[in-house]
């Protein structure tokens, strides 16, 4: 069942990052939506899910990408390891820590990616810190978004369900 | 009492008034009369009452039917614009294709690029169609990118604005060349541009051709800031021309070679287009900058 959830995170991630992210912030799209849904199934789901949902979402997100297939595989991997890790240890559930979750995944995120890069030869960053910091903002607010809509949909249709038993 | 009315009024029914009618019946009559007077005018108010009435109902269902008309005129007004607008890009497309003098395939874009450091977009044509590796991808405005995976049904683009995106450009006015470099973000670079070249901004930038990739002449952008340093130009930045966030369909070169001269003139409507002026085919003529 989790498996499952997962796996209809990353799709679901997936899909609107190639249909819908085109046309914010002019085409040049500043939300790693792929990346929040990492950051998601490891905050709620631990180091293990989040390690394999990284990779896996990391490994399509390169594929479909004109990119080396694995460079963001590998970063998606340990920043939903780190999250899960981090998720696990301390208590992250009031908006400040997500907010700050958020952030630090898109920047180490963000370094990982980019270092792998330079290490490697392949391309260059020229100063790639307001595009960072752009990102961070769209992933913290879209994450928390996630989370307002995901946490408040079981109550929100249990009151509908009683609602109705209390119509008939 | 009741004795001495009913005597009155026996009397009076005898006597008659001066113009020869009997009192009795004037009376009478004039007391009726004033009753008939105001029944008739309570009646009459009340029939104008209830017609105004029913005719407030007939209005209100009337207005609750033009208001779903309304409603229903506005959704096909609304269908009708989006297939204009539709039409209007194919006709752009279509004036493209004929302006062109190489062999293209028109393609719809069916999404962008899943990771937001790459900037790519996906086409439904394939090799299938005829798409290859290195084809050059372009839109009415100007040039978007280049194919850089065919499958069978569906090809990957790397948009001109990518990191790793470049193309061989020259300066329209002055013929000053340099390299088109993508930055990541929705603006491009002027490199390696000879230190004594002439430009200006606005001014416009198109492919060289010196890439064998983009053919000669297709629409890059406008140089939007100069930087100067030691002598040198250090940062000039050019917008492109075509709207990326906005592309919807697209014609891929799929040949390279002149077909001009084995096509008729074409009678279509010359379009602000891709094409800068010297490369439009015959029978067909750029937009005066």
């Amino acid at each position: 069942m989790r498996v499952a959830g997962v796996l209809i995170a990353i799709a679901l991630s997936l899909a609107l990052q190639t249909t819908l992210a085109r046309f914010v912030v002019g085409g040049t799209a500043a939300i790693d939506l792929v990346l929040v849904a990492v950051v998601y199934v490891g905050l709620t789901s631990g180091a293990a899910s989040g390690l394999l949902a990284g990779s896996v979402a990391g490994l399509i997100q390169d594929a479909l990408s004109s990119g080396v297939i694995g460079i963001g595989g590998l970063a998606k991997s340990l920043v939903g390891f780190g999250v899960g890790a981090i998720g696990q240890q301390f208590i992250v559930t009031a908006t400040i820590p997500r907010l700050f979750v958020f952030l630090a995944a898109t920047v180490v995120h963000a370094l990982l990616f980019m270092g792998l890069y330079m290490v490697l030869g392949l391309r260059s960053f020229p100063s790639p810190w307001a595009a960072v910091a752009t990102q961070g903002l769209g992933n913290m607010v879209v994450g928390m978004v996630a989370f307002a809509t995901v946490e408040s949909l079981p109550g929100m249709l249990e009151r509908r369900r009683l609602g109705r038993r209390h119509r008939s | 009492m009741t004795v001495t009315v009913a005597h009155l009024v026996l009397i009076s029914a005898q006597v008659n008034t001066r113009r020869g009618v009997p009192l009795l019946e004037v009376a009478i009559f004039g007391g009726v009369a004033e009753v008939q007077r105001v029944a008739s005018g309570a009646i009459g108010e009340t029939r104008t009452l209830w017609q105004d009435y029913a005719a407030l109902r007939q209005i209100s269902r009337e207005n609750d039917e033009l208001k779903q008309r309304l409603s229903q005129m506005e959704v096909a007004l609304q269908q009708e614009r989006a297939l204009a607008q539709q039409t209007r890009v194919l006709q752009q497309m279509l004036d493209l294709k004929a302006q062109t003098p190489f062999a293209t395939t028109p393609a719809v874009v069916i999404a962008s690029g899943a990771s937001p450091d790459f900037r790519t977009m996906t086409l439904d044509k394939g090799s299938n169609q005829g798409l290859a590796t290195d084809m050059a991808v372009i839109a009415p405005a100007g040039i978007v990118g280049r194919v850089i995976l065919p499958t069978s049904r569906a090809a990957k683009v790397q948009l001109i604005i990518d990191r790793n995106a470049a193309a061989a450009g020259l300066v329209e006015r002055s013929r000053a060349q340099g390299v088109i470099v993508g930055t990541g973000s929705d603006r491009l670079r002027l490199d390696y541009v000879s230190g004594t070249a002439d430009l200006k901004v606005g001014d416009r930038v198109v492919t060289s051709g010196m890439d064998g990739i983009y053919p000669k002449g297709f629409v890059i952008g406008q140089i939007e800031s100069i930087e100067r340093s030691a002598g040198e130009f250090s940062n000039v930045v050019v917008v492109p021309a075509v709207n990326l966030s906005a592309l919807e369909t697209v014609l891929v070169v799929t040949s390279a070679t002149d077909m001009s001269s084995k096509e008729t003139p074409s009678k279509g409507t010359p379009s602000k287009g891709t094409l800068s002026s010297e490369t439009q085919k015959p029978g067909t003529a750029g937009t005066p900058e």
